[in-house]
């Protein structure tokens, strides 16, 4: 009878435990890009495995192929991944298609409240359409276009009484893009330590995103708008306003005058290479980049400086958005077991996690607290450049209007062809043929 | 009593299967051998042809599977004969193409022409010389960027050996004047070999006697090359020429590794473009018309070759 007794407990303590880990164990797949942090989520997700009895596999497509692998994955309706990391430009689209589930109604039943995440990550990376309450992701990733610089080099005396002779002003962190020009031109082709150095390392990548993403970065604050704010997908003399061309061709002048040789195609890891190897004094990349340098043989160890993006000629100062949102992917047949890993990575402990281990944490818990700022050499200039943000377009022919962007500003600021105005000009014309291929304009 | 193994198989084949058999003609038989081919051939080949055709008439766009499909006529074929960026990667194809094909040619017949002669070590630089086209084209892709690396690429420095050029004033994949010839180089450096191993296999199979007539005709080597070796190594040549062509015509993974298209879009051929219109744009319909396009002109263009090479071998 003790025996039996025993066995029913055990029995009914296991079935219990069985449903509160939300019933049969799953095998769980997660899709995101190959880089530093999708290995943080790798350790981070031990403890979810630990904690729901579900095991995790992760899916990593390295960056240049990320969007056309997983892209492919989504619109053939594939049951590769279970939760999708995805870009922030794809949420149009994948919302549209049908490829994410909404989340409003779990959010809803599990206590996950929008506004307790920065605002620009909820609206980058979450909602569709825009600026309206309906959810497709949490965030997961923030990320941000920032810089980095050589502290070290710009902390020197005999550059910095030389920097100062020449243009009346201290060698910092540069507060204006014009500023960081003469920054750019100061160090180029200089010898330090015996070695040619340069002035920056900027995107120019042709593939996939990566010259948009460093020449919007650079537009925005110069005027650039993708729309008449009153009135949407009316473009002219917005997206090609005189502040735009200024814009542009003040990309092209950073190109001509300041970057490594050889740097026509480079896009994040071209950008740490330049910088690990001490090849350039500034750096535009990513946020995630910069635990990486932190720990650097080379450039860490207070080496390594961090600055937001600098303001334009007018005083506006923007930055372009990076980062991911988590959704669950609606051709998953195990959204259960997804649903529970998003209300796991959701609480504020793990998001504390998440930024111990290089991730960069959404959650206002976390970003706002005290301490928040002095945890990292970077952490502020996190801080700054999330609260500058602003993204391309999220539509669903994100994809094409990317491709267009991509051609049009390669084409003048590498390949030299025509002029900034012809370029914003050729693209007001191609956004416009793919929104009236879309039935909205 | 059965001898033939033919007549074994058939004393042995049951009566009831024999009777039936023995009842199919000859055309029946053989439609009945052909028809799996046939049957693959139409689920592999034409109905996919077909199916292009069809979305090419339409503005279809694979990602969204669920949207309306609208007939848009003949609109996806004139938009494409009329936009100066498919004209540019059109020059840009043809440029590839001619150039490489040439330099193959003639340095493929010139590296052929000399392993043909008996030497010392012949076999192990046969060997050397066709290691590049074993090589993965995404991998030579890849490290010719690092060859042309303008700070510490070889390629570079050769130049700068040979020429005193400072080797960071240039950068071969990053000029709109050089990137073209970049992917040039590197195309025949990898596939000059296999030109090479074409023409070898013609040069072996002229006979050694027609060459001894020819020099107790007293023949100067330079007319026994002209009136002997070309024109039957010529067949051989012009297959080497269809092969590349049609190889370089849908040319993708080497120059994307190499350049991605750039700069700007100076190296961007048919293919990558169409890479681009149809899975990173999304344009369905719009890339099928573009495919069917490419595929008229090659087929066309092959078909013609085809007829003159024949001819050649009439000869």
């Amino acid at each position: 009878m003790k025996t039996k007794g025993l066995l029913a407990v055990t029995g009914m303590a296991a079935v219990a435990g069985f449903a509160a880990t939300g019933a049969q164990a799953e095998d769980l797949t997660l899709c995101w890009a190959a880089w530093d942090p999708a290995n943080a989520l790798v350790e981070l997700s031990k403890d979810f495995e630990a904690q729901s009895g579900h095991t995790m596999h992760f899916e990593f497509v390295p960056w240049p192929n990320f969007a056309d692998r997983m892209l492919n994955e989504l619109n053939s309706g594939g049951q590769l991944c279970d939760l999708m990391i995805g870009d922030s430009q794809w949420i149009g689209g994948s919302a549209e298609n049908g490829h994410y589930i909404k989340l409003n109604d779990f959010f809803d039943a599990n206590g996950i409240k929008m506004d307790d995440f920065i605002d620009a990550t909820v609206t980058g990376y979450s909602e569709w359409p825009k600026n309206t309450p309906n959810y497709w992701a949490l965030p997961a990733f923030g990320d941000v276009v920032g810089w980095t610089y050589r502290k070290d080099w710009f902390e020197r005396p005999e550059l910095m009484e030389e920097f100062k002779g020449k243009y009346g002003y201290d060698l910092a962190a540069p507060k204006t893009f014009a500023e960081l020009k003469d920054i750019a031109e100061f160090f180029q082709n200089r010898d330090i330590d015996g070695k040619t150095v340069y002035g920056a390392s900027i995107y120019t990548e042709r593939g996939s995103e990566g010259i948009t993403m460093g020449a919007m970065d650079v537009l925005y604050s110069f005027g650039f708008k993708y729309e008449n704010p009153d009135k949407p997908y009316d473009m002219e003399g917005f997206v090609n306003s005189p502040g735009a061309v200024a814009g542009l061709e003040y990309y092209k002048a950073l190109y001509d005058c300041c970057v490594p040789p050889g740097s026509s195609n480079g896009y994040m890891s071209e950008g740490i290479d330049a910088f690990k190897s001490g090849q350039v004094a500034m750096q535009m990349n990513f946020a995630f980049t910069w635990p990486g340098f932190e720990s650097d043989a080379n450039v860490g160890g207070g080496k390594t400086g961090y600055f937001a993006n600098p303001a334009g000629p007018d005083g506006e100062q923007f930055a372009q958005l990076g980062g991911q949102g988590i959704s669950v992917v609606s051709y998953s047949t195990k959204q259960d077991a997804a649903l529970e890993y998003i209300k796991w990575f959701a609480q504020p402990d793990v998001q504390a996690k998440w930024w111990q281990m290089g991730g960069f944490s959404c959650l206002k818990a976390v970003t706002l607290a005290p301490d928040f700022p002095a945890s990292q050499p970077y952490a502020q200039t996190f801080l700054d450049s999330m609260a500058i943000v602003k993204d391309f377009w999220a539509e669903p022919s994100y994809a094409t209007l990317l491709q267009d962007t991509q051609k049009r500003f390669h084409d003048y600021v590498v390949a030299g062809q025509g002029t900034a105005q012809e370029a914003l000009d050729g693209l007001v014309q191609d956004w416009t043929e793919t929104f009236e291929d879309d039935g909205k304009l | 009593m059965s001898h033939t193994p033919i007549e074994r198989v058939a004393a042995s084949t049951p009566p009831a299967i024999a009777s039936r058999v023995r009842g199919l003609s000859d055309r029946t038989l053989a439609w009945i051998f052909v028809a799996p081919t046939i049957f693959l051939l139409l689920a592999v080949n034409i109905f996919p042809l077909v199916w292009t055709i069809r979305l090419s008439l339409t503005n279809y766009r694979a990602n969204r599977a669920g949207a309306e499909l609208e007939w848009v006529g003949l609109r996806n074929y004139t938009r494409i004969l009329t936009d100066p960026d498919i004209w540019q990667t059109m020059q840009a194809t043809a440029h590839f193409l001619i150039w490489t094909i040439l330099l193959q040619v003639l340095i493929g017949f010139t590296l052929a022409w000399l392993i043909n002669r008996k030497f010392r070590g012949n076999d192990l630089w046969t060997t050397i010389i066709v290691l590049p086209m074993m090589l993965s084209p995404a991998v030579v892709g890849n490290f010719w960027t690092f060859l042309y690396q303008p700070q510490i690429g070889l390629f570079n420095y050769a130049v700068s050996f040979v020429t005193g050029i400072d080797p960071s004033s240039f950068s071969m994949i990053g000029s709109v004047e050089l990137a073209p010839w970049a992917i040039v180089i590197v195309d025949t450096w990898m596939w000059t070999p296999f030109v090479m191993l074409i023409c070898l296999a013609g040069l072996r199979s002229i006979p050694d006697y027609i060459y001894e007539a020819a020099a107790i005709d007293r023949a100067s080597p330079w007319r026994q090359f002209w009136t002997i070796t070309l024109p039957m190594v010529l067949p051989f040549l012009m297959l080497a020429v269809l092969f590349r062509g049609i190889e370089n015509f849908k040319m993708f993974d080497l120059v994307v590794q190499l350049t991605g298209g750039g700069p700007g879009s100076t190296t961007e051929l048919t293919s990558i473009n169409l890479k681009r219109e149809a899975f990173e744009k999304w344009r369905t319909g719009y890339a099928s018309a573009y495919a069917i396009i490419l595929f008229v002109t090659v087929f066309g263009l092959a078909s013609i070759y085809v007829k003159a090479l024949n001819k050649v071998k009439e000869r």
